[in-house]
């Protein structure tokens, strides 16, 4: 049983429905049905199209859902008033249904689920383990965000910048249950770099890759962080970085920057240092100079300041600090780091515990505690 | 999003406004309270926030290592000394504003006189959001 082979199908499957007249909501609901059955069926008996099995047994079970409710009439009424959608290739279909799943009246979180149901073709259960909530939690979000789109023309043109945003969402969820959501993020946006031509869906692609290729290599056996520097290079995924390099050139051959390239630009940077002492820190701050630029962002304003501290010193990347905010999301962490740097132990050590007060996740609290513990301890002797 | 711990204290945080003992409320203000909290949570599962809902015992008791060989120490229970939980709701919300909105939300359950209690809540992240990559 190929449950790969399956989800790959399910939006071409969804957008096949919705052509033929079902409503998004409807559709996915027949889908989600008929993938239950084929997950029974297939393993004893594998279908010759299983595309065309999937759409029959859909279309089955939305006949079937639609004969039970009163929506049928109003269907019936609008199907007669609206001229029929064309032809339309099977691709656009599904490009749409991106389009969808992320569109700006859901909140991020709903756009997620709907995008990780709908395009990705998981479970509700599968979600929901993903991120640690109750499957009825997360059916009502899935069902409150297919409320909120349905009455969105299914052939209205989506913002590709929206869907970007819900894939790196999903991305940085990471992993977790039997879902790993960054190869997930991965295998979607894969599928949408191959359905538009968009320089940006490639930046995100290649990103993901890069920072993927890294995976292995940024927690220790127990679980600890282990910062870039300190990774052991030989772990890191060469194929994947090979691949998130060709797409990010491709991309930037086209000469229409965008954050994610941007991004990614830094990521293959680091990816191409065999050591970290080899790292282009003067090319880094560069393209962070080009990040800021374009996004005006303020934690990629906190990145520069320390690959400014890598580049000209750790007097110059103070300097770059403290013209920002020092309320930003791990100010302080680069600033302790920035401290040591400069042979400052002592505020160092004061700043990284300050860090991991206030830090968002285990892993990276632990971090910096043992940063702080380990400057102490040298404080001591 | 993120998850949030709306913490109920039986003691050990600020008296709260309405502070008459649960036991002195007549039969009626006490349903209302069950009631508006039953109906809390099926508002929070309705709108794709809920995580988690438990009450506990007031009967708490700390327990510690008693050393090499011996039995743990236990301490209590002194209920009347002691910071204890009275149970907790667990919520997966957009922002901590929006967790600070629910908290004062189940801070207005109605108590004795069918005045809002003024519960005080402990509202605290939990360490669960994912790490971003940064480098």
């Amino acid at each position: 049983m190929n449950e790969a082979l399956l989800r790959e199908l399910v939006p071409a499957v969804i957008g096949v429905l919705v052509r033929r007249g079902a409503d998004f909501a409807e559709a996915e609901d027949a889908v989600q049905d008929a993938m239950v059955e084929a997950v029974r069926v297939w393993p004893d008996d594998m279908p010759q199209d299983p595309k065309g099995w999937l759409v029959t047994v859909a279309w089955r079970k939305f006949l079937d859902a639609a004969r039970a409710d009163t929506s049928r009439r109003r269907r019936e009424v609008r199907v007669e008033t609206e001229p029929s959608p064309g032809p339309g290739e099977a691709a656009d279909d599904t490009l749409q249904l991106y389009f969808l799943c992320a569109h700006p009246s859901l909140t991020p979180a709903s756009a997620v689920a709907l995008t990780l149901r709908a395009v990705g073709g998981l479970t509700t259960r599968q979600i929901a383990q993903a991120y640690l909530v109750p499957e009825a939690t997360m059916a009502q979000r899935i069902s409150r965000a297919k409320r909120t789109v349905s009455d969105v023309r299914f052939n209205q043109r989506g913002d590709v910048a929206t869907v970007l945003r819900v894939l790196y969402l999903v991305f940085n969820e990471g992993y977790s249950g039997d879902v790993d959501l960054a190869a997930e993020a991965i295998r979607l946006t894969r599928q949408l770099a191959a359905k538009t031509h968009h320089e940006e869906v490639a930046g995100l692609l290649a990103l993901m890759l890069l920072h993927h290729a890294r995976r292995a290599a940024r927690t220790g056996p127990d679980g600890r962080l282990v910062p870039l520097a300190e990774q052991d290079r030989s772990l890191w995924d060469t194929r994947l970085i090979a691949e998130g390099v060709d797409v990010l050139q491709a991309a930037l051959m086209r000469d229409r920057l965008g954050e994610f390239q941007a991004q990614a630009a830094v990521a293959a940077l680091h990816a191409d240092a065999r050591t970290a002492a080899e790292t282009d820190w003067v090319q880094i701050v560069e393209w962070y100079d080009e990040l800021v630029r374009l996004t005006g962002n303020p934690v990629a304003r906190l990145n520069r300041a320390v690959a400014v501290g890598e580049a000209d010193g750790p007097r110059a990347g103070l300097a770059a600090l403290a013209e920002l905010d020092p309320s930003l999301p791990r100010y302080t962490a680069a600033a302790a780091y920035l401290h040591e740097r400069d042979g400052d132990p002592a505020t160092a050590a004061r700043l990284y515990a300050q860090a991991a007060r206030s830090a968002p996740n285990l892993p990276e609290r632990d971090h910096l505690t043992r940063q702080a513990a380990r400057l102490n301890a040298q404080l001591r002797t | 999003m993120a998850k949030y711990l709306l913490l109920k204290h039986y003691r050990g945080a600020p008296a709260p406004a309405n502070d008459v003992p649960m036991e002195q409320w007549t039969p009626e203000e006490l349903t209302a309270h069950v009631q508006y909290m039953q109906d809390f949570i099926s508002r929070l599962e309705g709108s794709g926030e809920f995580v988690d809902s438990q009450g506990l015992s007031q009967e708490g008791t700390f327990v510690r290592y008693g050393g090499e060989g011996r039995p743990p120490v236990t301490d209590g229970p002194f209920a009347e000394t002691k910071d204890l939980i009275a149970g907790w709701i667990a919520i997966d919300v957009e922002s901590r504003e929006r967790a600070f909105e629910l908290a004062g939300e189940l801070s207005a359950a109605p108590g004795a006189g069918g005045k809002p209690i003024y519960e005080w809540l402990e509202v605290r992240p939990f360490l669960t959001e994912a790490p971003t990559v940064t480098e």
